[in-house]
């Protein structure tokens, strides 16, 4: 590998400028292929969401356009027994690993349809028959219970490993610091990714960090770090499913900082024009994680134009089809809220369910 | 029954527990080749090995967090914190994620974690060693908090506590580890959420949990010298809370005084205060009063320290003003 290419001194990329590959690294045709749909889907799932959150149909959204190769990528290299810890940007993983699409928009949603029963926000999606928990709203839990399900596996002996991403503000965060640290201590078979996609809502990560990168910080915990070009698909999946082997042969935790950029704004609640530039973000749209996927299958030999048309007809079928299934289920009953807080119904939320039976209903229930 | 520490209570219920069920592990600071800050681990590492006890680097927020992690997932962690000041640090992974991943994720995931630890004043280590906790956990929904007094009742509810589905917090006192109780030799499990009644009385309610159950007892006995008999209910539980004994032994004597360390402001004993006004209203015959620690945090002097925290004397004065309102 050149210096050039090599993991921890530069940047690793398979994808080139010309569309062709590295030979030195191979991803099946069923991979890039799938993988291809999937960030298709995805992209066009996310400008749906945003659109019905323009329209006063859902509350809030947190779109991965820009980003799709790194949770699609990192979907594909796990195993179905492995576990995922997002954050904001890779809710996606568990449709890769065969979460229903309409459960999911249900969730953005927050009705009935939605197995976390309206009780999370949207974009924190949780799937237990995917292996996948929710990220926790406050930057940076989630490494940590990340490291300890990975610890969890060890202790039971199970080949599963954990994945726990990041964003590159999250490892301001003393989250992330410890759990680097735990997984350094104890081995923990675990992947850590962090999304560096530079802004960490209007902060930049020169002044999130002064750290020349983010994968050097894994280093100084013994934890063997990275540096992946996020928007190049192939590289993504070959560099998860080395750490993935990695955590399985019983060599501890890898650390990988994937570059990208979030091309929209950091939430449906967020305006990006008010600090940072048209240019910056063109210029990162010239180096678009799905541009870059569809060039090469198409340099492979895997999809003409005809193809390509073909597929985002019907994915869009299919999204626009979902939203409309998943839109129709009716809010929670009422009687709903008191589940769940804890395992069995202890005596006074008993009472309280009670009491709020004999209320009439909130003008918003409306019956 | 046999006599034992409170400490070597605490002991004999994770052992004990841990041997059982193999998916319970102990983690935290100094709890293995140290045998425990406070020596409740004594002996742990030797008998489970350092993967089911294990010392962790001097992180409260992380290795609150691996707990919830491996919880998730199947294991059933105990999670040792030196002092539960130090559960400040691990706040959000308690109070935002143990508490709520079950509701959050619509059932699909639960937390079955204890988090254990001693709690509230010790002897002169400071006002960032001395915080009693249990007043911000108590509030939380989806939390249990337990606060024992008795080494029987510390086993019991620690039991208890590894076998529930929830998250556990177990109030343990320093002050408390070298009391010797009598514990029946097949102590089971104690139900969460079930006070006791430990002193029969008429006079006056004085509603108590940790140690101060036992200032709570000696002011009892103080007072029935002055011919005063007060009932004294142990908590045990804080939450859920145990109304009912409350309110009944509120109808018996008409009058209600509650002990606890912490602050005056807020807290289990204004909870408490809530029901006993709520529902035992037409049955008091004087105000609900509170003794608790002053509203200052607390000073390192010992003098101080104990001008601070709630006495005997205290409960004695707080229990004879309401019976004196009473009979006026």
């Amino acid at each position: 590998m050149s210096v050039e290419n090599s993991r921890e001194l530069g940047l690793f990329r398979v994808l080139r400028d010309d569309h062709s590959q590295d030979p030195a690294v191979s991803v099946p045709d069923a991979v890039v292929l799938r993988a291809y749909r999937e960030m298709r889907r995805l992209r066009i799932l996310d400008a749906k969401m945003i659109l019905l959150q323009r329209q006063g149909r859902v509350g809030f959204y947190g779109a991965c356009t820009g980003q799709e190769a790194v949770p699609i990528g990192t979907a594909l290299a796990l195993e179905a027994d492995d576990w995922v810890y997002p954050a904001l940007r890779e809710q996606s993983v568990m449709l890769v690993r065969g979460f229903p699409l309409t459960q999911f928009i249900a969730q953005v949603f927050g009705n009935s349809g939605d197995v976390q029963k309206g009780r999370q926000m949207p974009s924190h999606h949780s799937g237990r028959s995917v292996n996948q928990v929710s990220w926790s709203s406050n930057i940076g839990p989630q490494i940590m219970q990340a490291v300890g399900t990975a610890w969890a596996m060890k202790l039971q002996k199970k080949s599963s490993i954990a994945v726990g991403f990041m964003g590159d503000g999250a490892t301001s965060q003393g989250d992330f610091h410890s759990a680097m640290n735990f997984a350094g201590v104890f081995k923990t078979p675990c992947v850590l990714i962090c999304q560096n996609n530079h802004w960490s809502i209007s902060v930049p990560t020169a002044k999130q960090t002064a750290s020349a990168t983010i994968a050097i910080k894994g280093l100084a915990y013994a934890v063997p770090s990275c540096r992946v070009d996020g928007n190049d698909l192939l590289a993504v999946y070959a560099a998860v499913k080395e750490a993935a082997d990695d955590a399985r042969a019983g060599k501890g935790t890898t650390f990988i900082e994937c570059l990208t950029y979030r091309i929209g704004a950091h939430s449906t609640s967020d305006d990006p024009s008010r600090y940072r530039t048209d240019e910056e973000v063109e210029s990162w749209k010239r180096k678009d994680p799905v541009d870059r996927l569809r060039n090469h299958l198409v340099h492979r030999g895997l999809l003409d134009d005809a193809k390509d048309a073909a597929l985002e007809a019907e994915l869009t079928d299919e999204v626009n089809e979902a939203v409309k299934v998943a839109e129709a289920f009716p809010a929670p009953s009422r009687e709903s809220l008191f589940d769940d807080v804890y395992q069995e119904l202890p005596w006074f939320l008993q009472e309280q369910k009670e009491e709020l039976r004999r209320a009439p209903p909130a003008p918003s229930h409306g019956g | 029954m046999r006599e034992i520490r409170y400490r070597e209570a605490l002991r004999e219920a994770m052992i004990e527990e841990m041997e059982k069920d193999a998916s319970v592990f102990l983690m935290g600071e100094e709890v293995g080749h140290y045998q425990g800050a406070y020596k409740v681990t004594e002996g742990m590492l030797e008998k489970f090995g350092p993967e089911r006890v294990l010392d962790t680097p001097i992180a409260e927020a992380g290795f609150a967090g691996i707990g919830v992690g491996a919880a998730m997932v199947g294991l059933r962690p105990i999670v040792e914190f030196m002092t539960w000041n130090f559960s400040a640090i691990a706040f959000d992974q308690i109070l935002n994620n143990a508490a709520k991943i079950r509701q959050m994720s619509g059932g699909q995931f639960s937390c079955p974690i204890v988090f254990r630890g001693p709690n509230a004043s010790a002897r002169q280590v400071g006002s960032q060693h001395s915080h009693a906790m249990e007043h911000f956990y108590a509030t939380v929904p989806g939390l249990k908090v337990v606060a024992p007094a008795f080494p029987a009742d510390a086993k019991g509810l620690m039991k208890a506590a590894i076998r529930d589905n929830n998250p556990v917090l177990v109030m343990e006192s320093e002050t408390l580890y070298s009391v010797k109780g009598q514990v029946p030799d097949d102590q089971d499990a104690i139900e969460l959420g079930k006070a006791n009644v430990v002193r029969p009385g008429k006079d006056v309610t004085l509603v108590a949990y940790s140690r101060m159950t036992h200032v709570a007892l000696d002011a009892a006995n103080a007072l029935a010298k002055e011919g005063i008999e007060a009932e004294v209910v142990d908590l045990r539980s804080l939450r859920p809370l145990d109304e009912e004994t409350i309110v009944k032994s509120v109808w018996k004597t008409h009058r209600c005084v509650i002990v606890h360390e912490g602050f005056p402001y807020g807290g289990v004993g204004a909870e408490v205060a809530d029901r006993v006004q709520r529902l035992a209203f037409d049955s008091l015959d004087a105000p609900v009063l509170r003794v608790a620690t002053l509203d200052v945090p607390m000073p390192y002097n010992a003098k101080l320290e104990q001008a601070c925290m709630p006495q005997a004397d205290r409960v004695i004065a707080a229990a004879k003003r309401v019976v004196s309102r009473g009979k006026a």
